[in-house]
């Protein structure tokens, strides 16, 4: 790892401040992937903002029947928060299969949905539950936050402080994870609620779905059953040593009916 | 340079670091506690588990700054008086270690699982345990210790 200048700040304007005074600066969340990511010299970032000292990014609350869950919130947290268990505990389920418990105790849902990995399970919980991205600049949809491969609509120096999390009437997550590293092979998240009836898919893809054909099976009935005619395309899904994009195409079913199933 | 201060094993800790002074090579090479291991360095096998602010850790995927100010428990603070904590003192009686390379971040793990589950099942332990990997053992008398002191019979 190359060394780099560390910052702490105390607040999100002091974190964008110390940002745009550094020549390639970058944030840090829990430092789960970017730590990892830097150790291997993918980046060389001039300076590291934290945002583990900034008041008020961290925590759980309900605010006008949504819940609201800030970036700086764990993994471990969000998995054990009763607001969570009682409100959406498909979420709680999800953040509690991230990983391992090491990293649920320092990832956070802001890095997670920053980075936008492919094979990460929050994109799946965010677009399925038709969450809200809230910045220090604005509010994105979740349907137009994530917009490709490790892509996202953050501009440069936004920083993620929420996201807003609508209560479902019901909501159920499956995945089939990687054995090795949790991620997610394929993990959907299916639900029913304001938001309407979703079902986004993650692990599969180059970024986050929707599947709506298997949204529009639902609209009859949410039920497993109703899935049972209803498939996605293996024409752009990823193929690699782990699984063909035909299997992926297969587990997206499978896991679209147990993610239906689960829903509480 | 940074310096950073923190409390390890109930002792005040300070020193110069690098920004990207791990914290496990903090513990390991600045305070000598060469207890907390390095298996892979890219946050997989988990020997280099401790606890920060109670709860466990990948040290080697901590900044050593970022642990500013936190109490911070290695392998080496187990241990009261010359007394192995329970969970050391069951490993050693279930044979849950071989070689021992993993045994420290598997210990540190399994105390913070007690701590947050007093009674799991075996599954739970198996789960808990999906982030430290042992090459020796194949898990099953690391289990067998937990579940032990679990029960309330460590070593
Ligand atoms: C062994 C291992 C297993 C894992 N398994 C899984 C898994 O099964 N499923 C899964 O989904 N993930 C998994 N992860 C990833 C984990 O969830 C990370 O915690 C997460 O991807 C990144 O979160 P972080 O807080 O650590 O972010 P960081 O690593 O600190 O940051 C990641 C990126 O986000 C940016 N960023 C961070 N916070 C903000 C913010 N508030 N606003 C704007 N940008 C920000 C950073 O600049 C950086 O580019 C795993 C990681 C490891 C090491
Ligand atoms: S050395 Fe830290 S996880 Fe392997
Ligand atoms: S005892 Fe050798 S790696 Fe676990």
């Amino acid at each position: 790892m190359q060394n780099f200048t560390y910052h702490r700040p105390g607040s999100v304007e002091e974190a964008v401040q110390a940002l745009s005074a550094a020549s390639d600066g970058t944030l840090m969340g829990g430092g789960m992937t970017l730590l990892p990511t830097l150790k291997q010299r993918l980046a060389s970032p001039s300076d590291v903002v934290d945002l583990g000292g900034v008041a008020g990014l961290s925590g759980i609350s309900e605010d006008g029947g949504k819940v609201v869950v800030g970036a700086m919130t764990t993994h471990a947290e969000v998995a054990s928060n009763a607001i969570v268990t009682a409100k959406i505990p498909a979420l709680a389920a999800l953040a509690g299969a991230i990983g391992d418990p090491a990293v649920r105790n320092r990832g956070t849902i802001g890095g997670s949905i920053a980075n936008n990995d492919p094979a990460a399970d929050y994109p799946a919980a965010l677009v399925g539950l038709g969450a809200t991205v809230r910045t220090n600049k604005r509010e994105i949809a979740a349907d137009d936050f994530f917009t490709g491969l490790f892509e996202t609509a953050l501009a440069e120096g936004e920083v993620i402080t929420a996201v807003a999390f609508p209560v479902p009437e019901r909501a159920g997550y499956a995945k089939f994870p990687n054995p090795a590293s949790r991620y997610a092979i394929v993990g959907v998240m299916a639900s029913t609620g304001p938001a309407g009836t979703r079902v986004a898919v993650t692990g599969a893809g180059a970024c986050v779905f929707r599947a709506s054909a298997m949204e529009s099976a639902l609209g009859g009935g949410f039920s497993a059953d109703a899935l049972s005619g209803a498939s996605v395309s293996a024409d752009d899904l990823n193929s690699d040593i782990h699984a063909s994009a035909e299997y992926r195409a297969h587990l997206v079913g499978v896991m679209a009916r147990r993610a239906v199933a689960a829903a509480g | 340079m940074p310096t950073v201060s923190m409390t390890v094993n109930g002792r005040s800790a300070a020193g110069e670091v690098e920004g990207r002074t791990l914290l496990v090579e903090f513990l390991r090479e600045h305070l000598r506690l060469t207890g907390t291991h390095v298996g892979c360095d890219t946050s997989q096998c988990g020997a280099c588990v401790v606890h920060v602010n109670g709860k466990s850790v990948k040290s080697c995927t901590l900044l050593a700054v970022q642990a500013e100010g936190a109490e911070v428990t290695t392998i080496e603070g187990l241990a009261q008086n010359g007394e192995l904590h329970p969970m050391q003192a069951a490993f050693k009686e279930h044979h849950g270690l071989q070689c021992g390379f993993c045994t420290p971040g598997m210990v540190m793990s399994a105390v913070d699982l007690l701590n947050t589950n007093a009674h799991p099942s075996e599954t739970e332990i198996r789960d808990w345990l999906e982030g430290n990997i042992c090459r020796c053992t194949g898990y099953h008398n690391i289990v067998k210790a937990i579940q032990a002191v679990a029960q309330g019979q460590g070593g």
